[in-house]
């Protein structure tokens, strides 16, 4: 009878979903702007081992990455379950990283060929002696700096696998 | 009966559902890169000219063997003990020249801090974790001495300074004033940190 009556039916009334588009348009945005796509896709294992004494990779451009892993159960078939060499996008051996390097190096801009790294992103249960030849092929071709890759933590959680 | 005024409204209804499409994938390929690790260089490959003779008590063998045991100094250690055992060994002072030192002036052990050399061995079968937990606790002895002469200097750590220093957003001008600072800690813990060839027998 009265106008006050009207609302009286027990409903609750229906959220507002106006600003639902606002609020999902800024997490998009943010994920826009955070991404990164990936390069080369994974063809080995890389459980990347931790450290505590990291200093942060500045500057992308001037990075040259090297995977050495386990191929995944994918690739395991053909090419064993030996910690392999994965550059761009392929398995390769010792020898060819030195070759990869100069070429990779060739690409650069002129004043970035001196002052490149090379990020060694590399399994946890990988063999020193791959990383040795590595090591070789790096200093024959003059790439000294190196930048072992590894995830933020404690150092000796490497030991327990 | 047809509304005349203005065009029609676009039903906004469905934008949310556009909007989620576009987030999941986003969502779905991002890797937060992690790109951090330790900063290492190598030794050229041509030998240098000539010959450096080094005492013996200079240098801090370490060897880490294929099961992932340490040797110091010829002796078994634990992991967790290198850390502190380094920080002795190059901050020993033995021939008294150093003044900043606070070792124990050990006459067998290393001379001044410009002199200590840590050399690094390891076989081929050792796994890599391991390698890299060495390395960890080898740079974080040099970085415990360096922020402990920072902070004696400069009232603040020297890896946050040499973090600021590195960061591309800062300052020229600041850099400049920290590039000394950095520079003089450096100097009194130099990094020598010798990494041998590795062997292949047990």
């Amino acid at each position: 009878m009265s106008k006050f009556a009207k609302k009286k039916d027990g409903d609750v009334p229906a959220v507002s979903t106006a600003s639902l588009p606002d609020i999902v348009f800024m997490l998009l945005f943010f994920f826009m702007t955070v991404t990164v796509m990936k390069d080369s896709t994974l063809k080995v294992e890389n459980t990347l081992p931790n450290a505590s004494e990291t200093k942060k990779l500045e500057k992308k451009d001037r990075v040259i990455y090297i995977y050495v892993g386990k191929p995944t159960s994918q690739y395991e078939k053909v090419f064993g379950s030996e910690p392999k060499i994965q550059l761009n996008d392929k398995f390769a051996g010792p020898s060819e990283v030195g070759d990869y390097i100069l070429q990779e190096r060739a690409k650069k801009a002129q004043e970035l060929q001196n002052v490149l790294t090379t990020a060694l992103k590399v399994d946890k249960n990988a063999n020193m002696g791959l990383i040795s030849d590595i090591k070789q092929e790096l200093r024959k071709v003059n790439a000294l700096k190196v930048n072992y890759t590894t995830y933020e933590g404690d150092a000796f959680m490497n030991l327990n696998r | 009966m047809a509304r005349r005024a203005g065009a029609p409204e676009v039903n906004a209804g469905s934008m949310a559902d556009i909007a989620f499409l576009l987030l999941i994938f986003f969502l779905v390929t991002t890797t937060i890169e992690t790109d951090a690790g330790l900063d290492r260089m190598l030794p050229p490959i041509e030998p240098p000219d000539t010959d450096v003779v080094i005492k013996q008590k200079n240098i801090f063998q370490v060897n880490i063997n294929k099961n992932g045991q340490l040797l110091a100094d010829e002796e078994l250690i634990d992991l967790k003990n290198l850390r502190a055992k380094a920080m002795e060994f190059l901050d020993n002072g033995g021939d008294g020249t150093c003044s900043y030192c606070k070792g124990r002036k050990n006459a067998e052990s290393s001379d001044n801090p410009s002199k200590a050399i840590i050399s690094l061995k390891n076989d081929r079968e050792t796994k890599y974790g391991t390698y890299i937990t060495v390395q960890n606790e080898l740079v974080g002895a040099y970085n415990d001495l360096r922020n402990r002469e920072s902070q004696r200097l400069f009232g603040r750590d020297f890896t946050d300074m040499e973090a600021e220093y590195l960061n591309p957003e800062t300052s020229s001008s600041l850099k400049d004033e920290l590039k000394e600072k950095v520079k003089s800690i450096q100097d009194l813990f130099p990094q020598k940190l010798s990494e041998a060839e590795t062997s292949t027998s047990n």
